[in-house]
């Protein structure tokens, strides 16, 4: 499991354990999963797909920036249209 | 003697002000609360943006990247961003930006050169400013000047208005750009500052020289992400300004109304004990009629 925080400047818009997340990298479409390497990307407009145990969910994003660090993945965005 | 009835009219008119005065008070914490809050959302982003910042430019190639933003050219194009608000009664949260800001242009040599040479721009949010300079040999700009209008600042407003400024720079529109605004300390203070806003100071970058520890793989580039973040770094930067200056505008009218009602009841208190004097020499003065109008009655009986 892994820990997801998406933040806008206006509020935390998600937080919570997920299996997976798929989101628009600005070179293609990437999936990060458990013990992924620690990485720093733009991403582009899209839709963030969220895995967890149980269920999906979609949340739009205008574009921004993602870091992955063990295991801890924040997606900064300016802007979601959940 | 104060006529009776003034006072008690004054008093009627005092006691009707203080209870305005009450309220705007407590409109203005329920405002500043909610200000606060935005304060505090915002942090997180802030924060974060910050630091992945610090870890990319410490890794770059400076030579791979052109920042566009930090270029330095002579001030002669400058534009000031003034946020005040649109309202009044709120001590003096307005002067505090007005008033220095007028004397730098005189003082301050770039300001003083770009002014005479008519390149001094200003960009007002908040209508108080704009009311002030407009009066005054000043090129004003107001597109902007709305955003205190709504119920919430919103991100989105404030980030059309720091695009422009950017896009502004990045096209040698202004050379320079500074943003004057209150900065909130705690409810009781502000603190006027000047921020320069673009170029980007170099003590900006050279903090993020720090080792960094963990290896990233960037993605596309570093340059390219940098492309990307600086831009969101400096509209963050923006409305974190829009965002002090709108709790200091609710904390100073806080303390300014609290202040009037505080002063509302002193005054009331003055006036009832005159009230009070007048009415019981009012009542002297008709016991001793009586009293002597009796007295000459029983001589004549």
């Amino acid at each position: 499991m892994m820990k997801l925080e998406i933040i806008t400047p206006v509020e935390k818009v998600y937080e919570g354990q997920v299996e997976s997340v798929q989101m628009p990298g600005s070179q293609g479409s990437f999936e990060v999963l458990e013990n992924h390497a620690a990485i720093v990307s733009s991403l582009e407009e899209g839709t963030v797909l969220i895995r967890k145990a149980s269920d999906t969910e979609n949340i739009d994003i205008s574009g921004g920036v993602v870091e992955v660090l063990n295991n801890h993945i924040v997606i900064l965005a300016e802007s979601v249209t959940a | 003697m104060p006529n009776l009835k003034e006072v008690r009219n004054r008093i009627q008119s005092v006691r009707s002000t203080q209870q305005i005065t009450k309220a705007m008070k407590m409109v203005a914490a329920a405002k500043l609360r909610r200000a606060q809050n935005q304060i505090i959302e915002l942090r997180p982003y802030a924060n974060k943006l910050n630091e992945v910042l610090k870890n990319v430019s410490a890794t770059v190639n400076p030579d791979e990247f052109d920042n566009k933003y930090a270029e330095v050219r002579e001030p002669k194009k400058v534009l000031a961003v003034l946020i005040t608000s649109d309202k009044g009664l709120c001590g003096s949260f307005n002067s505090s930006i007005i008033r220095p800001f007028a004397k730098l242009v005189e003082t301050d040599p770039v300001y003083s050169a770009a002014h005479k040479a008519g390149n001094l721009e200003l960009l007002c949010i908040g209508k108080k400013a704009y009311e002030y300079f407009n009066r005054r040999d000043f090129t004003i700009n107001t597109d902007y000047m709305g955003i205190f209008a709504s119920k919430f600042v919103s991100f989105d407003e404030v980030k059309v208005a720091a695009e422009f400024v950017m896009d502004a720079f990045v096209n040698k529109k202004y050379d320079h750009v500074d943003i004057f605004y209150n900065q909130f300390v705690n409810a009781a203070t502000q603190e006027m500052q000047r921020e320069q806003f673009l170029p980007i100071a170099e003590a900006t970058l050279v903090e993020g020289q720090e080792k960094v520890d963990t290896e990233y793989i960037f993605e596309p580039s570093q340059a390219e992400i940098l492309e990307v973040m600086i831009p969101k770094a400096l509209k963050t930067q923006f409305f974190k300004c829009v965002l002090d200056s709108n709790a200091s505008e609710h904390g100073a009218r806080m303390t300014a109304m609290d202040k009037a009602t505080e002063n509302a009841g002193d005054l009331l208190k003055e006036l009832k004990l005159s009230y009070n004097r007048a009415r019981q020499a009012n009542i002297t003065k008709e016991i001793l009629e009586i009293v002597s109008g009796a007295e000459a009655l029983e001589k004549s009986a």
